[in-house]
């Protein structure tokens, strides 16, 4: 499949997972993947500090977009872009494209923000995924990318709309709040893309989120992207006495040891993520992407190419898999 | 208390968590989502248990991942005790945090009337469903009547999964602010009652409000704010006595962490906040860390024989092990630096999941440094 074409339908993607899967990551990694197929990229933070920027070498998001990356190739220039988006100033941005500046200031100024957020759930949800909306509309990106906030609150974020029109009857948040929900469950316009660990408890959640959104939102879900998977060696099955003997050399028994450990190690987590991967592909059937597990703790922007070069290899290869099918 | 301090000069074979486990009334598992709480927390009570104390392990997960990781389906808003081979007692309850909500609003209502008032108003509902903090807030509140009651040793409790942990310590405090809003106190004040209301409705900082979500959701917080009148000392005198608990010599903030920069850093702003309020982190527990594979100097190199062989793979592999377990270990002596003399316990990344009480007790291991 070409990984543009991917990549952009629908326009706008929300990465959600539970804390801790690598969801900023994966996001990241989906833009980076956008931008090396010359397209523009934005993303879209959700819950103030991130470590987006950092993986990008960049300070702290703010309102407004910044460039986090821009490389051109041979399909044109291609950006990653980002910004945050806050209720507050969802709200005043609003409220003064619909000719009401003056209580905009007024309810800013009183703190009433806050009265009228508890009195109407949902409301500050319905405003930044309004706001998304306008984004994905004016078309100044080709595909906006959502870090949605955790798990549970996902579910929360996304049943936002539902929720505020059984609160709200009339006024334009009620106006807000029926496009986002046309827009959440349009396939063509929005999806979905979860994000796990191949662990037991990630994968449970997983399965739980997916069903829950599927039945309390109606949204479309993208594949799942399984975070962290380890490289396969294939010599690690082999002991490593055997191993450098065949090689011609000999080896200290402190190091035996230690490859002898490490590859023990490795195949039994290996065998859980095989295992785990298995289970999410019976429990939940929809397409995985797989990431490898990168053996540095910090993560930048050279490894987040290798990231995206594996992802998009993949979305490549899902080409034949569909064509032989 | 005895610890063992960093250097490891131990002035006892009581190794700090077990200290904790052991003579602590009141354990709160602190820390960024996704870093083990949770499984923290329910070893920390189970091991109070086998200690011979009736401990109890409150989680407000709604992923439920204590009941996985203790195999119990259905815990509920009450105690229930798990059965195992312990001479104490071990109980769990998970959180529901309308439910105890509404229990409050029972307890401080002047009358059945005026709680059935509360109750069933729309805007209410919504605070309990909505209002960030409340569930932070219900959690410190179900701590707070189980130490009342007297019925267990230890309550360990295992905070909500928001994204910064700071906010679990602010709940209370979230509330009695909300309770003064300027609404509140444009409702009750100067004339009082619901009488008011209709003209109420009619000031234009309310005007501008209806106009923006509607006229229904400002007449229905109107309400709520009339009927809560004269409950709300009894609301923030109950926020006061928590945080006197919090801040009991046998409560212990247990910060847990994984080794990645992003929660470390998270987890050494928390514990500067929690110093700042004189309350202070008794112990960090950092759960899947890399092993280090290390008994052994540097990985050799013998990789440019050309072609790709199992021994590549081999040193490939602890190579690959060790260079994450040197930067993790990295980010940690920061952390170790900051929180002392509180020690900083790490906890491996096992070869297996946690799931159920034998992988706990190996858990324990580590924990208790056994």
């Amino acid at each position: 499949m070409d990984p543009a074409q991917f990549l952009t339908a629908p326009r706008v993607t929300i990465v959600a997972g539970k804390g801790g899967v690598g969801k900023t990551t994966v996001t990241a990694t989906l833009a980076m993947a956008a931008a090396r197929q010359g397209l523009r990229a934005l993303i879209v933070e959700v819950e103030g500090k991130s470590g987006l920027p950092a993986l990008f070498g960049r300070p702290q998001l703010g309102y407004d977009e910044v460039v986090l990356f821009s490389e051109a190739g041979p399909q044109g220039t291609g950006e990653v872009r980002a910004r945050t988006l806050t209720p507050d100033e969802a709200l005043i941005e609003y409220l003064r494209g619909h000719g009401l500046k003056r209580i905009s200031k007024r309810l800013a100024e009183s703190g009433a923000l806050d009265m009228v957020a508890t009195a109407t759930p949902g409301i500050k949800d319905v405003l930044i995924l309004g706001k998304v909306k306008q984004l994905a509309r004016s078309g100044e990106a080709d595909v906006v990318i959502v870090d949605a906030p955790a798990a549970g609150h996902a579910i929360t974020f996304l049943s936002s709309a539902d929720g505020l029109l059984n609160a709200v009857g009339t006024g334009p948040i009620e106006v807000q709040a029926r496009e986002v929900k046309e827009m959440l469950t349009d396939a063509s316009r929005c999806q979905v893309v979860l994000v796990t660990l191949a662990e037991e408890t990630p994968v449970n959640e997983l399965i739980e989120t997916a069903y829950s959104l599927e039945d309390k939102v109606g949204i479309k879900l993208g594949p799942v992207v399984v975070n962290g998977i380890y490289p396969v060696l294939d010599g690690l099955s082999v002991d490593p006495d055997e191993a450098a003997a065949a090689a011609g050399v000999t080896l200290d028994p402190a190091l035996a040891a230690d490859l002898r450990a490490a590859a023990e190690f490795r195949i039994a987590r290996g065998e859980l993520q095989r295992e785990q991967l298995e289970r999410l592909g019976r429990e939940l059937p929809l397409d995985q992407l797989r990431l490898p597990f990168i053996f540095r703790s910090d993560l930048g922007l050279d490894e987040l190419g290798e990231l995206s070069d594996a992802l998009t290899a993949q979305i490549e290869r899902r080409t034949d898999v569909g064509a032989a099918t | 208390m005895t610890t063992t301090d960093a250097a490891g000069t131990a002035d006892a074979t009581v190794s700090p968590m077990s200290d904790v486990a052991a003579n602590a009334a009141v354990v709160l598992c602190c820390g960024s989502g996704g870093v083990g709480k949770t499984t923290t927390a329910a070893v920390i009570a189970l091991e109070a248990a086998r200690l011979g104390r009736r401990a109890v392990v409150v989680t407000i997960d709604p992923a439920r991942r204590l009941a996985d990781a203790l195999g119990l389906d259905g815990l509920t808003n009450h105690p229930t005790e798990i059965d195992g081979p312990w001479p104490g007692t071990l109980a769990a309850l998970m959180l529901d945090s309308e439910g105890t909500f509404n229990g409050l609003v029972a307890k401080y209502a002047g009358s059945e009337e005026q709680a059935d008032k509360i109750l069933t108003n729309r805007f209410y509902r919504n605070i309990v469903g909505a209002l960030s903090g409340t569930q932070e807030y219900m959690a410190t509140e179900k701590l707070y009547e189980l130490s009342n009651e007297g019925q267990f040793d230890l309550i360990v409790v295992d905070t909500p999964p928001t994204r910064n942990a700071l906010d679990f310590l602010d709940a209370p405090g979230r509330i009695s602010r909300f309770l003064d809003h300027r609404l509140y106190r444009v409702v009750t004040a100067p004339t009082r009652g619901l009488v008011k209301a209709v003209n109420l409705a009619a000031q234009p900082f309310l005007r501008g409000v209806a106009k923006v979500v509607g006229g229904e959701v400002i007449a229905d917080a109107i309400a709520f704010f009339a009927a809560f009148e004269g409950m709300e000392e009894g609301f923030k005198q109950r926020a006061k006595l928590v945080d006197v608990l919090l801040a009991d010599a046998g409560t212990a903030f247990i910060l847990v962490a994984s080794p990645r920069r992003d929660t470390v850093i998270e987890a050494a702003f928390f514990a500067d906040k929690l110093k700042e309020m004189g309350l202070g982190v008794r112990a960090v527990v950092v759960n899947r860390i890399y092993p280090q594979f290390a008994a052994s100097g540097s990985v050799p190199d013998m990789t440019l024989s050309g072609d790709p062989s199992a021994l590549d793979d081999q040193l490939r592999n602890l190579a690959e092990l060790r260079a994450i377990a040197t930067a993790e270990r990295s980010h940690l002596a920061p952390l170790a630096e900051r929180v002392t003399p509180a020690p900083l316990i790490e906890v491996p990344l096992l070869p297996f999941e946690v799931h159920d009480l034998d992988t706990l007790a190996a858990l324990a291991g580590y924990v208790f440094e056994r």
